[in-house]
C-alpha cells in the first residue's frame, strides 16, 4: 500500500513536503494506522509522531488521515484508505513541531480558560461530595473526552480564532463542569463564556461530532451552554 | 488581535439573540410579501403602491429593513473577524478589516436612510 506522510523538520527543511512509502501489509491483515506508522519508522527512523497507549485512551496520536482527523491507534487502514492509498498529515490548524507532531499549546490554553476542575465554595464534607445516580448520569458523554484535539483541529472557527474561540473540546469540558451538581461556580463560568467568541463562534457545522474518536457530541454540549446562557439572560 | 468592541452589541449572547429574532422577522416578511404577490391578482404599479401605502406595511417594511441591517452586521462582522487576518493579509490585516467594517456600516446606514425615503418620501 502507498502511504504518503507529511514531513517537515524546521531545522532542516525550508518547506513541508510529502514522502511516499510503499508498505507491505503482513499477511494481508487490516492494520491500524499506528501499526503502519511503526512499519514506516522501521523504513525511516526519522519519521516523527506521538504515541503512547496504542488503544485510544491517551489521545497522543491524533493525526489527519486522508483528510479526516482521528486517532491512528484505533483507526483501521480499511476505514480510511482510498484506492489503496493513504495520506497521513498532522492535525490541521496547529503549528507543526516536526512531521506529525504538532504544538498543542494553543489547544491547552483554551482548555485552561474554562477552569477544568471542580469549584465548590462550600465546606468539604468529611468523606466525599455525593451525587445521585441521575446527577451523575448528566456527566455521561462529557467526562470521556481524552483531549486528543481531533475535534478542535477539525473546526474552522478554531482555525480562525484559536486564541478566542474555546473550541469544541474545551466547550465540551466547560459543559461537563456546568452540568456537575457538585460545582457551584456556574454563574462565574457562564459569565466567562458570553462574549462574541468563546462559545458563539460555533456555527454548528458538526465537524467535531464527525471526527470525535470517542463518539462524543461537542455540538450538543455547546447547545446546552447556549441554552444556559439564554436562561440566565432572559 | 481582534476584540469585540466593533461587534453589534459587544456581547455574544445579545448578538446571537438579535440574529435569531431578526431572522424570524425576515422570514415573516418574506411570507407576507410572497402571499401578497401570489394573491394580488396582477402586479401593476398601482396595486404595488397601494399595498405599500398602508401604514402597517410601511412599519413592517421598515422593521424588516432594520432587521436586515442588524442581521447583516452580525454576520458581516463575524466573516470579517474570521477571514481578514494576518495569516492571509499580512500586517495590513487590521487596517483592511477596519476599512471593511466601516464600508459595511456605511452601506447598511445608506440602506436604512434610502429605505425610509422610499417608504415615506413623496
Amino acid at each position: 500500500m502507498e502511504i504518503s506522510v507529511y514531513r517537515y523538520d524546521p531545522e532542516k527543511d525550508k518547506a513541508p513536503y510529502t514522502q511516499a512509502f510503499e508498505v507491505d501489509m503482513p499477511d494481508g491483515r487490516d492494520l491500524m494506522v499506528l501499526d503502519v506508522l511503526e512499519l514506516i519508522k522501521e523504513i525511516d527512523p526519522t519519521v516523527s509522531y506521538r504515541r503512547s497507549c496504542r488503544e485510544g485512551v491517551c489521545g497522543s496520536d491524533g493525526v489527519n488521515m486522508n483528510g479526516k482527523n482521528g486517532l491512528a491507534c484505533i483507526t483501521p487502514i480499511s476505514d480510511v484508505a482510498k484506492r489503496g492509498k493513504l495520506s497521513i498529515k498532522p492535525l490541521p490548524g496547529l503549528p507543526v513541531i516536526r512531521d506529525l507532531v504538532v504544538d498543542m499549546e494553543q489547544f491547552y490554553d483554551s482548555y485552561k480558560k474554562i477552569q477544568p476542575y471542580l469549584i465548590n465554595k462550600d465546606m468539604p464534607p468529611e468523606q466525599e461530595r455525593l451525587q445521585s445516580p441521575e446527577e451523575r448520569e448528566k456527566l455521561d458523554g462529557l467526562y470521556e473526552c481524552i483531549l486528543c484535539a481531533c475535534c478542535s483541529t477539525a473546526c474552522p472557527s478554531f482555525w480562525w480564532n484559536p486564541d478566542k474561540f474555546i473550541g469544541p473540546s474545551g466547550l465540551l469540558q466547560a459543559y461537563r463542569f456546568l452540568a456537575d451538581s457538585r460545582d457551584t461556580a456556574t454563574e462565574e463560568r457562564l459569565a466567562n463564556l458570553e462574549d462574541p467568541f468563546s462559545v458563539f463562534r460555533c456555527r454548528g457545522i458538526m465537524n467535531c461530532v464527525n471526527v470525535c474518536p470517542k463518539g462524543l457530541n461537542p455540538t450538543r454540549a455547546i447547545g446546552h451552554i447556549r441554552n444556559m446562557l439564554l436562561k440566565r439572560a432572559v | 488581535m481582534v476584540t469585540q468592541v466593533t461587534s453589534f452589541s459587544r456581547n455574544g449572547l445579545s448578538d446571537f439573540i438579535v440574529q435569531r429574532v431578526t431572522a424570524y422577522v425576515l422570514a415573516a416578511y418574506t411570507v407576507v410579501l410572497l402571499g401578497f404577490i401570489l394573491t394580488a391578482g396582477g402586479m401593476t404599479y398601482d396595486i404595488w403602491r397601494e399595498f405599500f401605502n398602508q401604514t402597517w406595511m410601511q412599519v413592517f417594511t421598515l422593521l424588516a429593513l432594520l432587521s436586515t441591517c442588524a442581521h447583516a452586521w452580525v454576520g458581516m462582522w463575524t466573516i470579517g473577524t474570521d477571514y481578514i487576518r494576518e495569516h492571509y493579509f499580512g500586517e495590513s490585516a487590521d487596517a483592511f478589516r477596519l476599512v471593511y467594517q466601516v464600508g459595511c456600516v456605511l452601506a447598511l446606514a445608506c440602506y436604512i436612510i434610502w429605505g425610509v425615503q422610499i417608504l415615506w418620501g413623496s
